[in-house]
């Protein structure tokens, strides 16, 4: 057979040892996805369509039963349960994502806007908290909003708690805990289009009489996309399945599809409906970003 | 409206400051309504700075601002009429050409009939209607300068700004878009205001120059009255080739190392400079009356059009159209008569 060569990027070389060298470096990578994520995916594929035994057993019976559970039938007829914490947690993974997303652009702007000197010590101090774990940093938060401390005592004095106690477990406390768990997520691919942002744009838009909400939209925001995007993604998809946050923070009251999952691989030994839930989640997810691109490829942005 | 007035634009004491350094000293310029004016000047002079406090990009430390007699120093950039075209185009690289034009329409809330009506009227005038539906990445650099000056355009601005708007073009069509530039300004008889650094394009486009260096404003007028007439070296030699004579003033004329120049009139000074561009040097077999100077060629360049002569003594620059070939070591009469002689206020 006769070789054919070929130039790449100024390597003189042949097409077959081109092959050959991806092949060598892919392959490392590609055995670990298979072997310790695709396998097991599959395996909780199959699961998710067995059955629980009496002792939590899993019984190699196929059948529907795990997803119509999901759909809300159960022994006692349909019940919206678990529909509605699948639709809490989108929810929570939303609200989350926009509070990240709306506290991130002026951290962003703030930071690109010191002198370089100090530009990377704010940058370090977004990334600091990251070097704790994450369980250790939730459990940070019920000190600092424990009774004794000014932000309960504010509550209590503008009468939102009662006076003693403390201000988890509710709603604005998980939120507390989500947004600052993912805040680095948004901002730090969102700095790097910032810190890349053509200001000439901004001043063509004020040249050409645009309102503030229009530079922002026209000149502003088409710019940071691909880094939104990123931090969008980030967090939205760990958001949906967050469970220490909520767990901790929301109390058991506040029950998201993550809980919800760890209680069936947990405390309910039902595998097969725990894998039948993350699947529905898995789903969820895909279906999200699949809307979530099919927008940002929108031509307008108002 | 105050702006049909032929008062046009003027600054007055404009000054600003970066730091430490003095962008813009002292300027008042005057720029009457339906001019073609030109800041001219070498990279860091200040030129652009001047240009976006006209625009409201940049605020001045002092100085005065106005336009039709009305003074805007404090007006924000979106509350002038005055539109700019931005050295890089600042294309909205998402919206279509047809959205681009029509972004400042659209700011101000025009009904959708009269923005199609006045984007496609801007559009067709530049030749851009086929390009209506394009993004900008999709076009070559000509067309997205048309771009950008049909969506400064459309606004119908008062005042027109131009940031080097052809820098980026190449030769050939920079060349083509100068005088279309030109027309299109002498057809809407808006006041155009151009910022550059290349002295060809000032004097092809403009009514009047404005020659800066430092900041501050050292020549304007007509481009005959500055390239014919410069006051100082920087402007002669700024503005085209000048051959830079230094000699001590000498009865009616001046004591050179080339010899004795007549002149027409005494300079006010002792010792100083004449200067005399290249293509007012005229050559000849045998010596001429006055002011003539025995030359030796030293070197010879072909610019197609003419020749660039380098001559002993000097180096003299000589720019001939004559059919004569010269070789190094020729010597010829070079007559640099006294009218053609410039003479400097300072060096």
């Amino acid at each position: 057979m006769k070789t054919k060569l070929l130039v790449w990027y100024g390597e003189l070389t042949t097409t077959r040892s081109l092959v050959r060298r991806g092949l060598y470096f892919m392959s490392p990578g590609m055995l670990w996805l298979m072997v310790f994520l695709v396998l097991p995916g599959l395996v909780l594929i199959v699961v998710s369509f067995a059955s629980r035994g009496a002792y939590g057993e899993l019984l190699w019976e196929f059948n529907l039963e795990n997803y119509r559970r999901l759909a809300g039938f159960g022994l006692f007829g349909w019940t919206a349960d678990y529909l509605m914490i699948v639709w809490r947690s989108v929810w929570v993974a939303l609200v989350t994502t926009a509070l990240s997303v709306a506290l991130s652009y002026p951290l962003c702007f703030f930071i690109a806007h010191r002198p370089e000197r100090t530009r990377y010590l704010w940058l370090t101090m977004v990334i600091i908290p990251f070097w704790t774990n994450m369980v250790i940093r939730t459990y940070a938060w019920f000190l600092i909003l424990a009774p004794a401390l000014p932000f309960a005592r504010l509550a209590a004095l503008l009468g939102i708690v009662s006076p003693g106690s403390p201000l988890y477990p509710s709603v604005f406390a998980v939120y507390l805990g989500m947004v600052s768990m993912f805040l680095p997520f948004v901002a730090l691919p969102l700095y790097a289009s910032i810190e890349r942002l053509d200001w000439e744009l901004v001043e063509a838009a004020q040249d050409l009489y645009a309102s503030r909400v229009r530079v922002f939209m026209q000149a502003i925001l088409p710019q940071t996309l691909p880094g939104l995007s990123v931090g969008v993604i980030l967090t939205f998809v760990p958001a949906m399945g967050m469970f220490v946050v909520p767990d901790l923070l929301g109390g058991a009251k506040y029950m998201l599809v993550g809980n919800l999952i760890q209680q069936q691989f947990g405390a309910s030994r039902d595998w097969a409906f725990g894998a039948a839930i993350s699947m529905g989640l898995m789903v969820l997810t895909l279906f999200s970003l699949y809307l979530y691109r099919r927008r940002s490829r929108g031509e307008n942005f108002l | 409206m105050a702006s049909e007035t032929n008062e046009g634009l003027r600054l007055q004491g404009m000054n600003k400051r970066f730091g430490k350094v003095h962008a813009v000293r002292d300027v008042s310029l005057e720029v009457p309504s339906g001019q073609f004016f030109t800041l001219l000047g070498p990279s860091g002079c200040g030129k652009t700075t001047l240009l976006r406090i006209i625009a409201g990009l940049e605020m001045p430390d002092e100085g005065r601002v106005l336009l039709g007699g009305r003074e805007i120093t404090n007006l924000p950039a979106t509350r002038r009429q005055i539109n700019t075209v931005f050295q890089s185009y600042a294309l909205f690289p998402h919206l279509s050409v047809f959205e681009n034009v029509a972004f400042g329409l659209r700011s101000r809330k025009f009904p959708q009939p009269e923005i199609e009506q006045r984007v496609n009227k801007r559009l067709e005038m530049l030749g851009l209607q086929a390009m209506a539906r394009r993004r900008p990445d999709q076009l070559s650099g000509g067309q997205k300068q048309r771009v950008a000056l049909a969506r400064a355009l459309v606004n119908e601005p008062d005042v027109l700004l131009l940031d080097e708007p052809m820098s980026a073009l190449d030769a050939r069509l920079r060349a083509q878009v100068q005088v279309e530039l030109r027309r299109l300004q002498q057809k809407l008889g808006r006041t155009f205001i151009l910022v550059t650094h290349d002295q060809d394009e000032a004097m092809v486009v403009s009514d009047r120059i404005a020659v800066m260096r430092d900041g501050a404003v050292v020549q304007s007028g007509t481009p005959e009255e500055v390239y014919d007439d410069p006051r100082t070296r920087f402007v002669a030699e700024f503005l085209g080739a000048a051959n830079l004579i230094r000699g001590k003033a000498a009865g009616d004329g001046l004591q050179a190392d080339i010899g004795f120049l007549h002149l027409e009139k005494t300079p006010p000074w002792d010792e100083g400079i004449v200067a005399i561009r290249p293509e007012w040097i005229r050559l000849h077999e045998s010596q001429p009356a006055k002011n003539g100077i025995r030359g030796r060629v030293r070197e010879v360049i072909f610019r197609g059009t003419d020749y660039d002569l380098w001559l002993d003594p000097g180096p003299l620059r000589v720019r001939s159209h004559t059919y004569k070939h010269f070789k190094p070591g020729d010597e010829i009469w070079l007559e640099l008569a006294p009218q053609e002689l410039v003479i400097l206020d300072e060096d």
